[in-house]
């Protein structure tokens, strides 16, 4: 969830009530400092000091994700980026693990729909040796098949562990196809499909590596205990060095598929003891919105889905007792479109339809009469004391702005989005409403309990 | 949980997966941070430890009270948990929807929760409105109502968890590795409860547990943010100096793990495994703990270079997460650890994991490892404690493990002085004739 400034702070369970008209609670809310220079070479680097413990973050972007993969090669992205780990001519694993590892440094990577990441967290001294490691692992990886195929399988194991055992991810990867398209980028698994991924192999994860991986689609952050300067001087002196890729072009997704009405995914499995109903559609993202309508999409899910004493939990949950969970997301960030949508757990007894048929009257009454004044005041109290929370920790810092940024967020966007939450006018949250709790082009997805055959 | 859910919402895979709670040694903060630690004690002689931060006008408090799920009465299993849910669904004279409306007005944020052997909570909020969030807190800890239309909710809620955790093999797999491990005991018990223990439980279930777990005698403070030991030393008095000064735990008995040695086998259909295992362990306030915390690292501990992350996943590629760990309980000690992997190659993999305890209770670790694993832990030390929240959960262990805040200072010293004959000794000790429990869930093929 790149530009919103909410990626990575935790959900509240617990808030709400129409009460006094907050005041302005956050008179003056502290805004990170954080500096940004580009390289010759294309790369961008973005530094986040923070002093307070001697330690760092260090991570590398690329503006690579599983939706930059070639038709049939599913799952490429997130193999390569296991991949990454297998060393390279100047440095054979476990070399770059041992020196993070004799540090006390912990390491990981990830990858999403529109970028891949790689980071460590460790003492500051070690900086300039990371950024030595991670430049070389930016072009100079080494693979042969005696490390390819064991890791091919332990990414089949790990579609097992998340998808495959589970009947909500199953019914999760089903929803997103539907959603988006078959064959579109965001409607196909991040983890990709168990087919495609059986038969990616040393020279597709090569193949993907030249293509994609160069100082000019990277983005480098770093968060922590050293100065802006200083991590500028140390990334020209390592990834300066690399060269530049002129083949690498700018991004675009494709437009969801449309649909003329609501269409319905039901994933019955005999392992479900708690049924859940989904509806979601496509609606603009921070990139793709015109100005305000991103912003009016995170007050509303906020307003209505985020706390007990929003219109989804307490009207399905406390008062009406059809539900035993209900709220209401927005995903917001992504380099093409974004996501909103409403879910509900059903009490025993409590009929699939009934609940439906409770949630589309929610839903109803939102689009018809908006919010008011004082739940918008709340919610953005709530929103901006986030983004006052997020700053107590580097590495969210250093993934918020990374996220953003490689779903084309600029720097501007990322610091002035408190202003901006606070600027939008109930006029402009209520003008999305209708279009927001529209959910008669959606797809709903449902999760039952298989009978027995 | 909630930050697990939405990384995947957020559709984002990880190299590697979220490993299980660390052992108690790992917590502490670095020993620059030792001096800035205060011992501050109330006009009513409760104790807080404070980190002072001013860099951001935020307040993170944490607190814990000995006694968690394992004080819940039999039959009445998931008494703490369903206590959690309840204590900010209305308070004094709030109910549950002014209570929330009064934390979303201020963007005050509370929660509680229940462990074996600890009933904790944490408060985070912005410093200007430091008055409100205490006052709140005092409230949800002092006077929870209980109402009838929340606890009925929140029983819903958790009913809920229960069933969806009834069909996952992770869970099941858990269930019937602590069933077995404790039968008859506390520990054997599901601290959410069962489908009947929580359709049982009543207000008045919730009011007698609360008085028997929330007093003075076993509460632990830690406070980090913008305030200062003379402003906190009466607010500690405000929010908790009217709990009871003791409380009533009933002793939970002293256990070992049973079951070793034998196998179970619970199908479900599934395309993997689950597999959790266990065997004797050690307690926290053991001499051994230290080199078998050290021990661990190498067996099946954080990073790539763990024996079992290397045999398991690294050269076999059957499995995405495999792990060990230190289960350190008040009454109990164990290693515990687990995988997920194919069911047609389940038991390689098990077998693959036995021979690693057999060859480290055997052989023990090499110089090299020993070496390699001081300098991680050494040098992890400043990672351990970088936010508010951190810092401040950091400071409670430290008080429950009965250590002082010089123990920042000492602690990687008792790691450094961690001899090769120390690892071999405990190796032998944990591991010389290692009799597993394990679990497995899922349709593991020759098993």
């Amino acid at each position: 969830m790149p530009m919103t400034r909410r990626m990575f702070t935790t959900v509240l369970s617990a808030l709400a009530a129409p009460a006094l008209l907050p005041p302005a609670a956050v008179a003056a809310v502290p805004v990170e400092r954080a500096y940004r220079h580009v390289l010759a070479n294309g790369l961008e680097v973005v530094a986040i000091p923070d002093h307070r413990v001697p330690v760092v973050t260090h991570m590398l972007w690329y503006k690579v994700g599983s939706a930059d993969e070639e038709p049939g090669k599913s799952g490429l992205a997130h193999f390569l980026e296991h991949l990454l780990f297998k060393g390279t001519t100047r440095n054979p694993a476990p070399v770059f693990s041992r020196a993070i590892s004799a540090a006390g440094g912990q390491e990981n990577a990830f990858t999403s729909y529109d970028y891949t990441g790689y980071f460590q967290r460790i003492a500051r001294e070690q900086l300039p040796v990371m950024m030595d490691f991670e430049a070389d692992r930016m072009t100079g990886l080494v693979l042969t098949d005696a490390v390819v195929l064991p890791e091919r399988d332990v990414v089949l194991e790990e579609r097992r562990q998340r998808i495959d055992n589970e009947p909500g991810a199953r019914l999760g990867e089903r929803m997103q196809a539907r959603l988006w398209g078959e064959t579109h980028p965001y409607g196909i698994p991040i983890i990709g499909f168990e087919h495609e991924i059986r038969q990616l192999n040393l020279d597709d994860a090569m193949a993907f590596y030249r293509r994609h991986y160069a100082p000019n689609n990277a983005i480098l952050v770093v968060a922590g205990d050293v100065t802006a300067d200083t991590v500028f001087r140390l990334a020209a002196e390592t990834y300066g060095r690399m060269d530049a890729n002129p083949r690498i072009a700018d991004r675009t997704r494709p437009p969801a598929i449309g649909r003329a009405t609501r269409e319905r995914v039901r994933l019955a499995d005999q392992r479900v003891r708690q049924p859940s109903l989904t509806h979601t559609h496509v609606v603009p993202s921070y990139r793709s919105a015109r100005p305000g309508e991103a912003e009016a999409l995170e007050v509303l899910s906020q307003v209505i889905g985020s706390s007990p004493n929003g219109a989804m939990y307490k009207t399905l949950v406390s008062d009406r007792q059809l539900a035993v969970s209900a709220g209401c997301f927005y995903a917001g960030s992504a380099l093409g479109e974004g996501r909103f949508g409403i879910h509900a757990a059903p009490r025993p007894g409590v009929s699939i339809e009934a609940l439906e048929a409770a949630m589309f009257e929610v839903a109803a009454r939102v689009a018809d009469a908006g919010v008011r004044d004082d739940e918008i005041a709340r919610a953005k109290t709530r929103l901006i004391a986030e983004s006052v929370y997020s700053q107590d920790s580097q590495a969210s810092m250093a993934r918020m702005y990374g996220a953003a940024l490689t779903s084309g967020a600029s720097m501007e966007d990322l610091q002035q989005w408190v202003e901006r939450i606070r600027a939008v006018s109930r006029e402009q949250i209520n003008a999305m409403a209708p279009r927001a709790f529209d959910f008669s082009r959606a797809v709903t997805g449902e999760l039952a309990r298989a009978e027995r055959s | 949980m909630h930050r697990a859910l939405s990384c995947l919402a957020a559709g984002i895979l990880m190299m590697t997966p979220a490993l299980t709670a660390p052992a108690a040694a790992q917590n502490a903060i670095p020993a620059s941070q030792a001096s800035r630690i205060e011992r501050v004690v109330s006009p009513g002689g409760i104790e807080a430890w404070l980190v002072r931060q001013t860099h951001l006008p935020v307040l993170a408090v944490s607190f814990a009270f000995r006694g968690g799920s394992a004080q819940d009465l039999p039959g009445r299993e998931g008494t703490a948990n369903l206590m959690a849910a309840l204590l900010d669904e209305g308070a004094g004279d709030l109910d549950s929807e002014a209570f929330n409306g009064r934390l979303q007005d201020r963007a005050i944020e509370v929660s509680f929760s229940a462990s074996r052997d600890l009933f904790s909570g944490s408060l985070r909020t912005l410093t200007e409105h430091r008055a409100e969030a205490l006052d709140l807190l005092r409230l949800a800890l002092t006077r929870p109502r209980f109402d009838t239309a929340p606890l009925e909710r929140m029983r819903q809620s958790v009913l809920a968890s229960v069933r969806r955790a009834s069909t996952n093999a992770g869970s099941i797999a858990s269930d019937n590795f602590w069933a077995t491990a404790f039968p008859g005991h506390p520990y054997g018990r599901r601290g959410a409860g069962t489908l009947d223990s929580v359709t049982a439980i009543t207000a008045a279930d919730l009011s007698a547990l609360h008085r028997r777990l929330l007093a003075r005698d076993h509460l632990k403070v830690a406070v980090v943010g913008d305030i200062t030991a003379g402003e906190l030393a009466p607010l500690l008095d405000m929010v908790f100096g009217s709990l009871p000064a003791k409380s009533e735990l009933t002793p939970v008995p002293e256990a070992v793990i049973a079951g070793t040695g034998e196998r179970r086998v619970i199908p479900l259909d599934v395309p993997q495994a689950t597999i959790s295992f266990g065997l004797p362990g050690l307690k926290r306030d053991d001499p051994d703990f230290i080199p078998a915390f050290v021990l661990n690292h190498i067996l099946g501990g954080g990073g790539f270079s763990s024996r079992l992350y290397q045999e398991v996943r690294e050269k076999r590629g059957l499995a995405y997460s495999v792990s060990s760990g230190l289960a350190a309980f008040d009454a109990a000690g164990l290693v515990t650890g687990g995988t997920s992997t194919r069911n047609d190659r389940a038991a390689e993999s098990l077998a693959v994991i036995t021979a690693e305890l057999k060859r480290l209770g055997a052989e023990g670790p090499t110089e090299l490892e020993l070496e390699q694993a001081k300098r991680y832990l050494i040098g992890s030390w400043a990672l351990r404690f970088e936010t508010s929240t951190q810092i401040a959960s950091n400071l409670i262990r430290l008080q429950l493990d009965d250590l002082q805040p010089d123990y920042l200072d000492r602690r990687n010293g008792l790691i450094e002085a961690v001899s090769l004959d120390d690892v071999r000794r405990v190796a032998r000790r944990l591991f010389g004739d290692p009799k597993m429990l394990v679990v497995v869930v899922g349709k593991p093929e020759g098993m």
